[in-house]
């Protein structure tokens, strides 16, 4: 008795740029996802990864299916259905000692959709992706049948699925294995960069030395001084350096309701503030915190996405491969202050060696990540870092794209061949599909 | 706690299951299908590091001559219960059910009479062991007769005339009957429905009625802002009543 949601609804993705579609919101993924053309969890993707191409595509909600199946406490292997959520995870398992391998900078996304986007984290040097630690998956394809893979079994659909945006097939249920961890403490230091050229110096001198590392950057700052920011290295606390009590849970407050388009985003403004409070007080500053606000600084605030107003945001998130040096880097942040419209904020991180994913984004070299408000420039803005992109031979994240020009995209990443030839054997039809990828692989509208 | 729960499944049902399971209640599960009874009990004894492994036994609400067994494998596996939540139930809109009569009768068969039979069931075990807990699943639906749920509507509030009644009479004897009434609450069973404001969670009612339960309210509506939307709905003249299509 599957009822059709009112055809009226919109379906947005984290940037709220709006299209008309509807979710189908059940337990039972295996019944729902029959005929279904695009899965989707918690729509923390930025752009239209999660969005269907058309508002009568059979999209799946996957949030109620969040169930464990399995835990073994002697290994950490544990199975799941897709759409339970990380928080969900953390606060079962942290206190027992565990952690996911690989998380990335918010709780509010569901196991398979870290799956489909083969997401990182702060340890990518370390850890690579989060598909690294993925064992098993058991999939709904398009042509309705369920299949079982691993990296040995159907390895050619594993390591596409594994930041296949979705593509290849449902992902119903997902084994990976938690990591222990020595307490639920994070050992943090920070330090105070004064340029660009320092930052990358200092990620690359603290990637031996800490599981954990990123900085967050002052996009505003020019001149001499351009890169200025904050590099944050971290690792789990030892039980003798823990504080007695376990963390307290976070407490969450809901931004209301949407502020003006004019508002600058009220978290990246506390972050900046807090980051022109670090330039004045420390050089460095060593602490033991709560994994809360080390992982995971913007969820303090549910739905912090309503601070752009009603125009909706996108984040451009690329990584420029280590041998374009440091000059290529520099280049790009020059060019992302004088093209404008970006957050006085940027995320940036040192990513280790490329993963198995067929379409998975890091590579080796530095990421960097900004959100911009959409404004009738956005295009022109994406298509002149594409191009930067492209001639430095780096790549775009797809799950915070919504801009990217099929063309673009293409003379990007190579790999998208390869990424077809996986349709082409599993889906032939090309039935599995969302607005993202009828954008960028020209599939039917 | 140990807690039998019928609905425990799906919706609010496994959120109250998680909420009591993870902290470190002793569940049993009651429902339909068993692949779906199994995983959701692996689910449950995954969430507390000293969980036992979770029970399950199937229990058709249509079917009540199953119910007496059903209850005898819960009791043998915890020992004895002392809490029953329900939360299984039909439902279908208006439309649909006056397109169908059959469709109708199972409802309210299920919906009423043989919910009505299984808290029956349930109410002679706790009396006779001295009380316990009952949580039923009502809804703000039954509080007053409305045009989009007349029937489904005219099930919970018999249902929930029950359990006040129950209330009335067992509370002295030690049985703690507590009416849930929930509001629009975003779960499978309201998938094709466009969600009014306060629409709630799933966890949000789960934790509100294993409060309810701890301080034995006999009353809960959830999110709790329906209790004053229904206060509203009350006492809205006829002739509103008969225009309006809330
Ligand atoms: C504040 C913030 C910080 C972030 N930080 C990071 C970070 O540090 N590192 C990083 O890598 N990412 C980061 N992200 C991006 C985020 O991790 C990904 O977008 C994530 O995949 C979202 O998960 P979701 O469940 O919301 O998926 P959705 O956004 O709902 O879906 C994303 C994609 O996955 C597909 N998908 C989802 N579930 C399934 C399924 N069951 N089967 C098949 N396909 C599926 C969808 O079709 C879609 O293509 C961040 C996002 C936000 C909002
Ligand atoms: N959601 C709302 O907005 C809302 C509002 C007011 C009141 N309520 C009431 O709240 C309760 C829980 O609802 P929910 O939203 O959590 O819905 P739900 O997820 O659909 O849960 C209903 C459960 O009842 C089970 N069920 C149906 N027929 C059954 C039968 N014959 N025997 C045994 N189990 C049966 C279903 O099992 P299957 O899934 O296997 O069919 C399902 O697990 C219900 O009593 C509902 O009437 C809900």
């Amino acid at each position: 008795m599957q009822k059709l949601p009112p055809p009226e609804s919109m379906l947005t993705g984290w940037g709220r740029l709006p299209m008309p579609g509807r979710e189908i919101l059940a337990e039972n993924l295996e019944s729902i996802t029959r005929g279904a053309v695009l899965s989707r969890g918690l729509g923390r993707s930025y752009g239209d990864s999660s969005l269907p191409a058309q508002a009568s595509d059979r999209v799946v909600a996957t949030r109620l299916a969040n169930r464990i199946l399995a835990f073994d406490p002697k290994t950490g292997v544990i199975r799941v259905e897709a759409g339970i959520a990380l928080a969900e995870l953390n606060r079962l398992f942290m206190p027992q000692g565990f952690f996911s391998p690989v998380t990335p900078g918010t709780k509010f996304v569901t196991i398979g959709g870290m799956v489909a986007c083969d997401v990182h984290g702060k340890n990518h040097h370390c850890e690579g992706t989060f598909g690294a630690h993925v064992r098993w998956l058991k999939m709904r394809l398009a042509d309705d049948s369920l299949i079982e893979c691993t990296p040995t079994e159907h390895g050619d659909l594993f390591y596409g699925t594994i930041g296949g945006m979705g593509l290849l097939g449902h992902i119903l249920e997902v084994e990976f294995r938690l990591h222990t961890i020595s307490s639920p403490w994070v050992y943090m230091e920070s330090e105070r960069v004064h340029n660009i050229d320092e930052f990358l110096a200092a990620l690359g001198k603290a990637a031996p030395a800490w599981p954990m590392t990123m900085g967050w950057i002052d996009c505003l700052s020019r001149g001499s001084s351009m890169g200025r920011g904050i590099l944050m290295a971290g690792r789990w606390a030892k039980p003798e350096e823990a504080k007695a009590e376990p963390p307290r849970p976070a407490i969450q407050k809901t931004l209301p309701f949407e502020l003006p388009n004019w508002a600058l985003n009220p978290l990246t403004a506390k972050i900046f503030n807090s980051l022109y409070y670090w330039q004045h007080v420390s050089l460095h500053a060593k602490a033991v915190v709560s994994p809360e606000p080390f992982f995971y600084p913007l969820d303090a605030i549910l739905e912090w996405n309503r601070g752009y107003g009603s125009r909706g945001f996108t984040q451009y998130q690329c990584v420029l491969p280590r041998q374009a040096g440091p000059e290529a880097v520099r280049a790009f942040m020059k060019l992302l202050v004088q093209l404008g419209g970006a957050s006085p904020l940027c995320v940036i991180k040192d990513c280790g060696p490329e993963g198995k994913g067929v379409l998975s984004f890091p590579l080796e070299g530095t990421s960097i990540a900004v959100d911009m408000a959409v404004s009738p420039e956005i295009q022109r803005i994406v298509d002149s870092l594409n191009e930067f992109v492209i001639a430095a031979g780096g790549r775009i994240y797809l799950t915070k794209d919504r801009f990217t020009r099929a063309d673009h995209y293409r003379a990007m990443d190579p790999r998208v061949d390869s990424f077809l030839a996986l349709r082409e054997t599993w889906d032939p039809q090309r039935r599995l599909r969302s607005a993202q990828s009828v954008r960028l692989f020209g599939d039917k509208a | 706690m140990k807690a039998v729960i019928l609905g425990g499944t799906s919706g609010m049902g496994r959120a109250i299951a998680q909420r009591l399971a993870e902290r470190g209640d002793s569940v049993f599960l009651l429902g339909i299908g068993e692949t779906d009874l199994t995983r959701s009990a692996a689910d449950l004894t995954a969430r507390h590091p000293t969980q036992a492994s979770v029970g399950h036994a199937e229990l058709d609400l249509e079917k009540p001559e199953g119910f007496s067994s059903a209850l005898d494998a819960a009791d043998s596996a915890l020992g004895g219960f002392d809490t029953v939540v329900v939360t299984a139930a039909l439902f279908a809109s208006q439309d649909a059910l006056e397109a169908d009569i059959e469709l109708t009768r199972r409802l309210v068969t299920v919906n009423y009479a043989n919910t009505v039979v299984f808290c029956e069931h349930v109410r002679k075990r706790l009396l006779s062991r001295g009380g316990g807990r009952l949580t039923v699943f009502s809804s703000v639906a039954g509080d007053r007769g409305r045009k989009p749920v007349a029937i489904y509507g005219s099930a919970k509030a018999g249902l929930s005339c029950y359990l006040e009644a129950m209330d009335h009479k067992y509370n002295a004897a030690g049985l703690s009957v507590l009416c849930v009434k929930p509001g629009f609450v975003k779960t499978g069973m309201t998938a094709g429905l466009k969600p009014p404001p306060f629409a709630g969670e799933p966890v949000q009612v789960a934790r509100d009625v294993v409060r309810a339960m701890d301080t034995r309210k006999p009353v809960l509506y959830t999110p709790g802002m329906w209790a004053l939307v229904m206060l509203v709905i009350r006492w809205l003249p006829r002739f509103v009543m008969r225009k309006i299509n809330f």
